[in-house]
């Protein structure tokens, strides 16, 4: 999958997600207190914790969506202190919505997510092809699939973006048996070739499968790091 | 990074992040034909309704400047409603943001594409007008009609892409859009129905009578243009 080319410049040999008591507030609370977290490239890191806990927060800050208060935090070598926005265009999340529009083609989803980042078409038919997406559905309004197949089309979408840091908040809800499958299928793909993924996830037993390593996050701080 | 790679991450231009909308709206409303089914029959009926209630061939044709524009404003509300409901249906707004879209380009794009749905728009009620309410129209006339058409249409896109924008992620926008937009466009619904006026020669109001009303309508656009392109995405952001 050409999710990503890295080269051999040493920005590759940096982390990709480097947090050092990062502290997030939301509104006056303070969603993130002090949490600190390496992850390195081509990991798919899986984020476990209770509600409220500040999974999503730590997503949002990697993906330069909330600003970091106080601490320290790079995420593909962009600091987030100064140049959070910059790191946008080179991150993909995904929440419980997948961003589709329901009018339009599957193609023409995934051609209208890789053209925010001037993708050609070749790599926009590549990443429908990758997703499983190609011949009859790729010309089958995103209104009509099922839940699963909007969720890879989503996924294609970060594919044609080149997304290097797949940002993923409990990406398993609403998906059958086989659309998880699927999911996961394509996870390890993007990370084989060279993707990062982090993954928020309360389904300990689907995801734990999934993951090279887990974090707890309770009460907004990294508190117990696992491998799998 | 390298060369190659930086110029990629930076994303596309303002320019071209607003064509890429524009045309992505305009695919939409192909799709979904809801300018043609729903939005123009709408301001049809707005009109036909004006027809029943006044009665009156004389007061029709006295009034129908201003009833063009009225039509014109209602079917706005549901255009921009409908423009953000595609964009919010699915999380796809946030997706924008997320991915480094340049808010500004989002705001032309989507200004541009409701500006292209407005001019069809206008274009019938001005014609209903002239079949229906019996408004004439002279060559001198056309082209301030024309002029007050588009700057007008520019002005409401504008402004009813701000504050659609505004009110996307808002609890009951739905109430909400009408509530922040309508008091804001009564300026072009004035300048625009007085330059319409002259364009028809209503009451005897002569074609050069119209100009300075087009003016305004265009100070309107310009200010909404520019202050919504600037303050769209901290708007979103918040």
């Amino acid at each position: 999958m050409s999710t990503v080319s890295h080269g051999h410049d040493p920005a590759s040999l940096e982390p990709v997600v480097d947090l050092c008591d990062a502290v997030a507030v939301l509104g006056s609370f303070p969603a993130l207190a002090g949490a600190t977290m390496t992850v390195q490239r081509g990991e798919i890191v899986l984020l476990s914790g209770p509600n409220g806990a500040g999974k999503t927060t730590l997503l949002r800050l990697c993906a330069g969506l909330v600003a970091l208060e106080r601490g320290r935090g790079r995420v593909l070598g962009v600091d987030l202190a100064n140049d959070r926005e910059l790191v946008r265009h080179r991150v993909g999340m995904i929440g419980h919505s997948n961003g589709l529009y329901g009018d339009l083609t599957v193609t023409e989803n995934v051609r209208f997510w890789g053209r925010t980042v001037g993708a050609s078409e070749s790599e926009i038919g590549l990443a429908v092809s990758r997703m499983g997406l190609d011949g009859r559905l790729a010309h089958l309004p995103v209104s009509r699939l099922s839940a699963g197949q909007r969720r890879r089309t989503a996924l294609a979408g970060l594919v044609a973006r080149r997304a290097e840091l797949w940002l993923l908040d409990e990406p398993h809800a609403g998906l059958d048996a086989g659309g998880r499958d699927e999911l996961d299928s394509v996870l390890k793909m993007a990370a084989t070739a060279g993707a990062t993924v982090i993954v928020a996830s309360h389904e300990l037993e689907r995801a734990g499968k999934l993951a090279t390593r887990q974090v707890e996050v309770i009460a907004g701080q990294v508190r117990k790091v696992a491998g799998l | 990074m390298s060369n190659a790679s930086q110029q990629r991450f930076t994303g596309t231009t303002v320019i071209g992040t607003a064509r890429l909308i524009a045309a992505k709206d305009l695919r939409v409303e192909l799709r979904s034909r809801v300018l043609l089914n729903q939005v123009l029959p709408f301001a049809l009926i707005v009109m036909v309704m004006f027809a029943f209630a006044l009665d009156s061939d004389a007061v029709l044709e006295r009034v129908a400047p201003g009833l063009v524009w009225l039509a014109a404003m209602f079917s706005t509300l549901i255009m921009v409603s409908r423009s953000f409901a595609v964009e919010t249906a699915d999380g796809a707004l946030d997706q924008l943001r997320s991915a480094g879209v340049p808010a500004m380009g989002i705001f032309i794009g989507k200004m541009m594409a409701l500006m292209a749905q407005l001019v069809v728009l206008v274009t019938l009620l001005i014609l209903t007008a002239v079949v229906l309410y019996r408004a004439e129209l002279s060559w001198a006339g056309s082209v301030l009609l024309v002029t007050t058409g588009l700057t007008a249409t520019c002005g409401l896109a504008a402004v009813g892409t701000l504050y659609g924008g505004l009110a996307a992620g808002a609890k009951g926008r739905e109430t909400l859009l009408p509530l922040l937009l309508l008091p804001v466009v009564a300026p072009v619904l004035i300048g625009a129905t007085r330059a319409t006026e002259s364009a028809f020669g209503t009451r005897g109001v002569s074609t050069g009578q119209g100009w300075p009303w087009l003016g305004l309508l265009a100070v309107f656009a310009v200010l909404f243009s520019v202050s919504g392109a600037v303050a769209f995405g901290p708007l979103l952001d918040d």
